[in-house]
């Protein structure tokens, strides 16, 4: 059957105006919800690198999140920042830490998490930051926990877009995550030493320190991603780490 | 695209069941006989990309079948209303909505398997068994019978994945559906392999499959 051009084009148009009024009501319809998902994902992330989060669901984690996270954004010199160039009010759960990378480090925005006793915001136990780096093949990122010395990893948790799975993309379980705990950010000078992957697996627990964790067999570039990735955002919160270790110690003089 | 014989619209018979003999072949067809992957084969991207675990794969599988059901059941009940010449397009147009639709209660309820299958929920769109039972099935048939067809043909495409995905999930990480079955069993250092873990492990258990049925069946590429 040959139908004629009209029909042709007002079938279509019809059908389009159909489909799409569909999808933009699926869209509006199921926003909310969407929207708390990513919220919860993104919380579920930061309390990771902190805590166990095993056998808690959905609100649970939420709420654990609103009585222990404290979070605040600075820039690159370690000053609060409290609106973006327009004005905006910034929330540090809401940057999206991928498009941030785009910008030059100077105009980032760099979100602190801090975790504290439930309840009560001076009793900090930890700072997470995120960070966010290159892998071998995409992307990759996650969140660096720090205790009140601002110097020992407390935490980690990693991830990644296209790493090679069995190899690079071991970055995400617990068994290479783990190997940071109790790792040092800085020397006993007090200058930056970062913590390095190792190339190869298996060495010795003589070949690593403070400095220095056991590296992923075959999947030596991604670790340098990683290498790299934390020794950059180390740097960019540098400032901050300083200053927040000067307010330690000036609260400690005062209650002395 | 393999080979693909276009069904004929059946004569219509009265009072038919609404389970005839007809219509049950129809769903159970392409579970073995007429299987879509194993014997059509098509749809072997998502079949390779997402079978690394069973979870995924399930969601998948779910997916694939709703989106193969409903655009089948659509695409039925307008069939005489499609121009021919822009069939194809009104086709596609609607298999992407629906996999939209998918992907957006995915995303609202399930979002760690949404962002673990990313790219693949869209990929549904092009998957080769969607569009296939549609030119070949639903263009020409009642909407009932094309639902049961397409029914089968989701059917028949997800007890393939979930096999494979099964076999790979064991032999690659020691699991059954995130669940440790070698550690249960006491066994601590199940040696995983990991090529069942990359789309080359599917590949090997894609083709034993095949191998297994093609000698039960007796069925030859012509």
């Amino acid at each position: 059957m040959q139908q004629s051009n009209t029909y042709i084009i007002v079938f279509s148009a019809v059908l389009t105006i159909i489909l799409g009024g569909l999808l933009s009501l699926a869209n509006q319809g199921l926003k909310p919800m969407q929207d708390k998902s990513v919220e919860l994902d993104t919380k579920k992330k930061i309390l990771s690198a902190v805590t166990d989060l095993k056998g808690k669901k959905g609100n649970e984690i939420l709420d654990l999140y609103g009585e222990t996270i404290e979070s605040i954004v600075v820039d690159i010199h370690g000053d609060v920042v409290t609106s973006d160039k327009k004005g905006i009010a910034v929330v540090a759960e809401n940057i999206d830490i991928a498009k941030n990378y785009k910008s030059a480090p100077e105009e980032r925005m760099y979100p602190v998490f801090k975790y504290h006793k439930a309840g009560d915001k001076d009793a900090i136990e930890a700072y997470i930051f995120p960070i966010y780096g290159k892998g071998l093949w995409g992307p990759i990122w996650g969140f660096i926990a720090l205790e009140t010395d601002l110097n020992t990893i407390k935490g980690a948790s990693f991830d990644h877009k296209t790493e090679t799975p069995g190899l690079g993309a071991r970055i995400t379980t617990n068994e290479i995550s783990n190997r940071y705990v109790g790792k040092k950010v800085f020397d006993s000078n007090g200058s930056l030493a970062s913590i390095k992957m190792l190339k190869g697996e298996n060495h010795p627990e003589s070949a690593l320190d403070e400095h220095h964790i056991d590296g992923l067999s075959g999947a030596t570039l991604t670790g340098k991603g990683v290498n790299e990735m934390l020794e950059s955002y180390f740097q960019h919160y540098q400032e901050y780490i300083n200053k927040a270790k000067n307010n330690a110690t000036q609260k400690v003089a005062l209650l002395n | 695209m393999s080979t693909q014989t276009i069904e004929k619209a059946v004569e219509k018979k009265p009072a038919e069941t609404v389970f005839s003999k007809r219509r049950k072949k129809f769903v159970i067809d392409p579970l073995s006989d007429d299987n879509p992957i194993t014997v059509q084969v098509l749809g072997i991207c998502s079949a390779l990309a997402v079978t690394t675990q069973m979870k995924p794969t399930l969601t998948m599988a779910i997916s694939v079948t709703l989106v193969i059901v409903f655009s089948n059941l659509l695409i039925s009940m307008m069939r005489s209303l499609i121009p021919g010449r822009v069939r194809i397009i009104v086709q596609l147009a609607l298999v992407a909505t629906l996999v939209t639709l998918v992907s957006e209660v995915l995303k609202a309820y399930q979002y760690d398997m949404y962002k673990e299958l990313s790219v693949f929920v869209g990929l549904i769109i092009t998957n080769c068994i969607v569009m296939g039972r549609l030119e070949a099935f639903a263009m020409a048939n009642k909407p009932w019978d094309s639902v049961l067809d397409g029914l089968g043909n989701g059917l028949g495409y997800s007890w393939i994945l979930m096999a494979v995905a099964f076999f790979r999930e064991i032999l690659g990480s020691g699991k059954l559906f995130g669940w440790p079955l070698f550690e249960a069993m006491g066994i601590e250092h199940f040696p995983t392999n990991g090529l069942m873990v990359t789309p080359v492990g599917a590949f090997f258990i894609l083709g034993l499959i095949i191998w297994v049925q093609r000698t039960k069946t007796g069925y030859v590429e012509h």
